[in-house]
């Protein structure tokens, strides 16, 4: 076969379109939390297309306090043995050593996430730097497009991780989609003021403008806690779905993470979600956001 | 075969629009295929790429792995790429335990046979059937192709890791299947031969 090959060029890791190619590919799907290998497994066996690999879901983070890290690379390692779909794992907002160690374990997609405590109070990670793509959190247009200048491959919404509550990736996703709308209707003058605003290089606020969405995927996180979270998320506009704490803090997690897969795909479809939402258990108890205080709201980690 | 087929587009997971972009762009129409109706409707398929392991389970669960079979058995045209080539296979090695696929090409494909993400690559390579230009191919935690039967015809290598010629992209009869993501290239070639399958001048 040797003689048969034909590539005509050097092979070129870690390139754009190879990076945002990954996020594509995870499109039209549920990406869960997990937290061991037994969880990883009932997460694959349900159809999640990709794992987060963490010490402790968000709604743990917020109720054990301290300092929230890079996941030990044991716990990173046992997980990425248990499973053959693509591992994410998270690292602090601009904690740019996290991101080379989980790069050298070959994790396949890296979370600057909010959810951890912040490194670096000014600046995120140079994420063209790296050979593995990225995914950051936004509240916002502008937030979104500065993760992408950046070189993020992908953008969530932050939501309010661990609550279980939903209504902060609603307003997330609301407001990315309904500034992208708004930027369709601008004429060239008023993208460079556009792009003053939003705090974001004018080629890329100029290139969404023209494509009617952003450049890479959009998916949504924070507070995914039913199957109708999941499909309203998708109604919205997401992608594809992060579900943290929301399956394995509830009652019957495999049949909760089966029940989320099926309503991502059938969003649209009110009977399937139906079908679906019936008899699943308690849900993960969640949290009115007017009892958190600044302080322990994550969507405002972040600059 | 009607100047304009209809393509159907398997949409349990994976990057379907890029796909229907590109087909709609060489004049087919394309449909989203959830159903088996929707199925039973098309003049050719594409699996797109994903997850292999998400889509066969959701395949089976929703009851079209049976029905994907008879098609292809009955010689509906389908065009796999990457995840789509692991469904097409007769035998997937490096799968999990349970996974299963339509088959239809007498091949032995390796799952993620190139590595983890920070393995995927772009390169050129040269594909029978599309001119001589070098296709620049994307490939991402792709599989490869282990060995094929005397009826499949190899339309591309490319080194692998070790050097060793691998197998990327295959043909037998109207069924079809790349390693790499020709959908994420502004290049037609690829799907172009498909569509020319579909309508039977190929």
């Amino acid at each position: 076969m040797a003689t048969n090959a034909s590539n005509t060029s050097d092979n070129a890791v870690g390139t754009q379109r190879v990076k945002r190619g990954m996020a594509e590919q995870l499109k039209n799907g549920v990406i869960m939390d997990v937290v061991t290998p037994e969880q990883a497994k009932i997460a694959e066996d349900a159809g999640a297309v990709a794992v987060m690999a963490l010490e402790r879901v968000p709604a743990d983070i917020r109720k054990d306090g301290g300092v929230a890290r890079m996941s030990d690379p044991d716990m990173i390692d046992g997980i990425v043995e248990a499973v053959s779909i693509p591992v994410m794992a998270k690292v602090r907002i601009g904690h740019f050593v996290e991101a080379q160690v989980l790069e050298s374990l070959g994790v396949d997609f890296i979370d600057e996430s909010e959810v951890l405590t912040p490194a670096d109070e000014a600046y995120h990670i140079d994420k063209w730097a790296f050979t593995v793509p990225f995914v950051c959190g936004a509240t916002n247009l502008g937030e979104a497009l500065r993760r992408i200048a950046e070189g993020a491959a992908m953008i969530r919404s932050k939501g309010e991780a661990g609550t279980g509550n939903v209504v902060e990736a609603t307003r997330h996703m609301r407001s990315i989609n309904g500034e992208i709308k708004r930027l369709g209707t601008l004429d060239e003058p008023e993208l460079f003021g556009a792009a003053k605003e939003l705090r974001a290089p004018y080629e890329i606020v100029k290139e969404v403008a023209g494509l009617g969405k952003l450049p890479v995927p959009l998916f949504s996180a924070g507070g995914v806690a039913t199957p109708a979270d999941a499909a309203l998320m998708r109604q919205l506009g997401a992608q594809s779905v992060f579900v943290g704490s929301g399956i394995f803090k509830s009652g019957d997690p495999a049949r909760r993470a089966d029940a989320i897969v099926q309503a991502t795909l059938h969003y649209e479809d009110p009977a399937v979600i139906a079908r679906v939402s019936r008899g699943l258990g308690e849900a993960m108890v969640g949290i009115n956001l007017d009892e958190l205080s600044e302080s322990e709201r994550y969507a405002g980690r972040g600059w | 075969m009607t100047a304009r087929p209809t393509i159907g587009v398997l949409a349990l997971q994976g990057d379907v629009a890029e796909h229907t972009h590109v087909l709609e762009g060489l004049g087919a129409h394309t449909v989203k295929v959830l159903s088996v109706d929707q199925l039973d409707a098309v003049d050719g398929l594409v699996v797109p790429g994903g997850e292999s392991t998400t889509m066969s389970k959701l395949a089976v669960r929703y009851g079209l792995l049976d029905p994907l079979r008879k098609h292809v058995a009955a010689g509906m045209p389908v065009y796999g790429t990457c995840a789509g080539m692991i469904m097409l296979a007769d035998r997937v090695l490096g799968g999990t335990a349970d996974q299963q696929t339509v088959g239809g090409i007498d091949m032995t494909v390796r799952r993620n046979a190139f590595g983890r993400q920070t393995e995927s690559f772009e390169a050129g390579v040269r594909i029978d059937g599309i001119g001589t230009d070098p296709f620049d191919a994307v490939f991402i935690r792709a599989p490869w192709v282990e060995s094929v039967g005397p009826g499949v015809t190899v339309l591309g290598s490319v080194p692998g890791p070790d050097e060793a010629g691998r197998i990327v992209a295959v043909r037998q009869g109207g069924l079809m299947a790349t390693s790499f993501h020709p959908e994420l290239t502004d290049d037609a070639r690829v799907h172009r031969l498909f569509v020319d399958i579909v309508k039977g001048l190929e």
